[in-house]
């Protein structure tokens, strides 16, 4: 069970890293652009607006006053 | 090759030359200042490691549908790209601390050289550092290869770029007999951001539903404007702060509080490794 947890923790570390939140983010996006293109919508612009959205947010939880870390 | 082979090849090489540096380093520090037997014989279990690893990934990745398999590898390299670009863009605009492969060398010298020394034999302290910096170092490489040569059906493509990447850099490192430290590291961890970022968010939003105006041309414009867009944020941090890679350093630079927070980051850096390495002392 330890090792399992462990194995998981490294897993955890290696895919989402230390900031859960752009993981998150870009989870919803693919999300948002399959919804998207199902209602037969061109769906093509959600991931730009995501990464953009996704890669300000991510610098300013790096800035001060936030809480947030960056270390790893 | 079309334009989108020659991206792959120059991503999984940039990347590939990134985390052969990385344990370039470690294995030199531990060869030079302890035993190049037991540092060379954790780099040999480590590609046995990865080996297997390659063996038993490999066909699984490739016999899922190329949707399904675009979704979770285009989320995953976004993931990785946006916070390789986060760490870039934050070290460009001189808000976090630029690495050093010289500096890093030199910590992991002075580190090896204090560790407690075993009797006659295998070097457990440089076979198992080297063993882990190449295993950790390897897997991003085993991963990007994988992921970006299964998305392509060019998994050989993928493979040669990252062969040819980490010969030369073994080559290279061979021929100077010390870190590289004069490869622009931060730059190439730049370019691989812009390019990860751009390939996930193709792949992802592929594998999810759209299309692409131009279908794999849309690369020729995605990779450019991602470029633009962390060249652009970095302008624009730059101007908002002032250098910070001497706060550690210099205390009247901890004035701003960016800088502030800059010089908490290079604590919190120090703090890991002093841990890390007090670990590693005790194992």
């Amino acid at each position: 069970m330890k090792r399992l947890r462990i194995a998981l923790s490294a897993v955890w570390g290696f895919v989402v890293g230390d900031d859960w939140r752009t993981a998150a983010g870009v989870a919803i996006a693919l999300g948002l652009t399959a919804i998207v293109a199902a209602l037969g919508v061109s769906a093509w612009w959600v991931m730009p607006v995501a990464v953009v959205l996704l890669l300000w947010r991510s610098l300013a939880g790096a800035l001060p006053g936030t809480g947030s870390s960056s270390h790893r | 090759m079309s334009g989108a082979e020659w991206g792959l090849a120059a991503s999984v090489f940039l990347a590939c030359s990134v985390e052969a540096v990385e344990a370039l380093t470690i294995v030199m520090a531990l060869g030079t200042t302890r035993s190049w037997s037991s540092a060379l014989s954790g780099v040999g279990a480590a590609a046995v490691a990865l080996a297997a690893i390659v063996a038993a990934l490999g066909p699984a990745l490739s016999a899922l549908p190329i949707g399904v398999l675009r979704v979770v590898v285009g989320g995953l390299l976004l993931i990785f790209g946006l916070q390789w670009l986060r760490k870039a863009i934050l070290r460009a605009a001189g808000l976090k601390a630029l690495k050093s492969e010289q500096e890093e060398f030199e910590e992991q010298r002075r580190a090896a050289e204090v560790a407690v020394r075993g009797g006659a034999g295998l070097d457990g302290y440089s076979f198992v550092l080297s063993f882990k910096g190449v295993l950790l170092e390897g897997l991003e490489v085993v991963f990007i290869v994988l992921t970006f040569g299964a998305n392509q059906h060019r998994v050989g493509l993928a493979a040669i770029a990252a062969g040819v990447a980490v010969l030369l850099v073994i080559l290279l490192g061979v021929a100077a007999r010390a870190p590289l430290a004069r490869v622009p590291e931060n730059s190439m961890k730049f370019a691989v951001g812009v390019m990860l970022t751009s390939f996930g968010m193709f792949w992802g939003g592929e594998g999810a539903g759209a299309s692409w105006p131009g279908s794999d041309a849309a690369l020729l414009v995605i990779v450019p404007a991602v470029l633009a867009l962390s060249v652009a944020t970095v302008a624009a941090l730059r101007r908002g702060a002032r250098p910070a890679q001497a706060t550690a350093s210099l205390p009247e630079a901890t004035a701003s509080p960016l800088a502030e927070q800059a010089a908490r980051e290079v604590a919190v850096d120090r703090n890991l490794l002093t841990v890390e390495q007090s670990a590693v002392d005790r194992a």
